[in-house]
């Protein structure tokens, strides 16, 4: 298994966002977390990541690097693709002696061709369209070959096409790095295609947690309101 | 009766006040926090010096035609209303003496710092602010680089080198400058000017205005990039990260020359 979270809490301000929530993920799946705006889901992420500190709980790894791949892509603008891609490997002091600019060119251009983009190292982010920076982000996540990769919903703000191809690069790249993944998503869409289970989330509470057919078949009043994407159900907006 | 004091403008200023002072202990605890972190770094020296050279540029050469522009003009303006009267007087042979010391240790790195600090401070700091915003901090944190390292450094390293050559090149030009205004306003000539030049300056004044300088220099980097680091909510936070690091560059400059000026001139 490579997560696993236990009773993990995290408060803002006294106002409790993660609610001893438990779950994990195995080599090679991808966990969906969902719910509302302001459930927690990307809090969840950046406690697995390290950029927050957890107030309580556990959250036990196999070991090895964690990446994560941002809601806007969050490329280095100053930087092209070439260097964002290999940052880790030129600015890491454990890394940059053992590469050579040889290999890093070797490494960046296999990385670009697993995620479709073969040719661009030279272009910069304000070059790109969202749906390749988001895939150039993808290809900067791997880039160290991670144990686990976190994805915060990678699909945001991109039309359906572009999103059935980042779907596929998920999917992909689960094939291909054997990582364990979750993905915080709205979509119903990036459900189905990708996941291999599903956790939801109201209040920093696990409300549901199964497979993606299982959410479908809407046996709770959580699942029903949220495939429906009904304003009446136990969760209420703020 | 009830007292509601929570309603009352006496509260209100005090309640304002309160989080201008926590603000103000924050900011400072960050700034010194960050600077602490860059110095212990500095033992595992890990920044590219491409970098180091790219941020040398950018300090130095961008930074040189405004910073030119402000410290001639400054000299030019107070030649032209100080020569004519000095020259009445009989002092003409002294005008290029008291420009010299002006410019030297004063006017040459105070005001050479605050167009630094208009051109690049701001820039820094709203450069790393607008990275903080857009999440690329965060990216950096994870590929597991220190963020304080990789952006810090280059930028300080840059500002403590850099901050001496552009006021040493400024002085030279406000005290030419001196010179072209003399002469054109109140008919000194040049021998006249540069002859006196020499007679109050030591080389402790050069070695106050560098020191000085370096001083200003590392402040300056420092707190924009500190400040751009606290950047928080969006466009408006990089405004407000923005402004927060001119206006504490500002006086952090106007008090260490106020210490430069106690210590060696007091």
């Amino acid at each position: 298994m490579s997560i696993e979270v236990k009773n993990l809490v995290k408060a803002f301000d006294k106002k409790t966002i993660i609610d001893n929530l438990s779950f994990k993920v195995d080599d090679g799946k991808i966990l969906s977390i969902i719910g509302f705006s302001g459930s927690g889901k990307s809090t969840v992420l950046k406690l697995i990541s390290g950029l927050l500190e957890k107030d309580s709980g556990e959250i036990i790894t196999t070991g090895g690097d964690i990446a994560m791949v941002f809601q806007y892509s969050a490329l280095f603008d100053s930087l092209n693709v070439f260097d964002n891609i290999s940052f880790a490997l030129q600015e890491r002091k454990e890394l940059r002696k053992k590469y050579t600019r040889k290999d890093l060119e070797r490494i960046v251009a296999e990385k670009l061709e697993l995620v479709g983009l073969s040719g661009i190292e030279d272009k910069y982010p304000s070059e790109l369209s969202g749906g390749m920076q988001k895939r150039v982000s993808f290809a900067r996540a791997i880039v160290t070959e991670p144990k686990i990769i976190l994805y915060d919903e990678p699909t945001a703000g991109l039309d359906p096409i572009s999103s059935t191809l980042i779907e596929d690069y998920i999917v992909r790249l689960k094939h291909e790095t054997n990582a364990a993944s979750i993905v915080v998503t709205h979509q119903m869409s990036t459900i189905r295609r990708t996941s291999d289970s599903v956790l939801m989330l109201y209040n920093g509470r696990a409300v549901f947690e199964g497979t993606p057919d299982e959410l479908c078949e809407e046996k709770t009043d959580y699942t029903k309101q949220f495939v429906n994407a009904s304003l009446d159900g136990p969760m209420k907006m703020k | 009766m009830k007292i509601y004091y929570k309603a009352t403008y006496t509260y209100k200023l005090y309640k304002m006040l309160e989080a201008e002072i926590r603000d103000f202990v924050s900011t400072l605890g960050e700034i010194m926090t960050y600077g602490i972190e860059v110095l212990k770094g500095l033992k595992n020296f890990n920044t590219s010096f491409k970098e180091i050279i790219y941020q040398c540029s950018r300090f130095g050469v961008s930074s040189l035609p405004i910073t030119l522009s402000i410290v001639g003009m400054t000299s030019i303006i107070i030649a032209m209303q100080v020569a004519g009267e000095m020259v009445k007087q009989g002092g003409g042979n002294f005008v290029g003496m008291l420009m010299a010391i002006l410019t030297v240790r004063e006017e040459g790195a105070i005001m050479a710092g605050f167009a630094i600090i208009s051109m690049i401070g701001s820039s820094l700091a709203s450069e790393i602010a607008t990275m903080k915003v857009t999440e690329q901090i965060d990216a950096i944190k994870v590929l597991k680089v220190n963020p304080v390292q990789y952006l810090f450094t280059p930028r300080i390293i840059a500002g403590t080198v850099m901050m001496p050559m552009v006021v040493i090149v400024a002085s030279l030009f406000g005290i030419l400058g001196g010179a072209v205004a003399s002469n054109v306003t109140s008919g000194l000539t040049y021998k006249a000017y540069f002859d006196s030049v020499w007679f109050g300056l030591s080389m402790r004044d050069l070695n106050v205005s560098i020191l000085k300088s370096i001083s200003f220099g590392f402040a300056i980097s420092l707190i924009s990039c500190s400040c751009g680091m606290g950047a928080k909510d969006g466009a408006k936070g990089v405004g407000i990260a923005t402004t927060k690091a001119v206006v504490w560059s500002f006086v952090a400059i106007v008090i260490l020359d106020l210490i430069f000026a106690a210590v060696y001139f007091y």
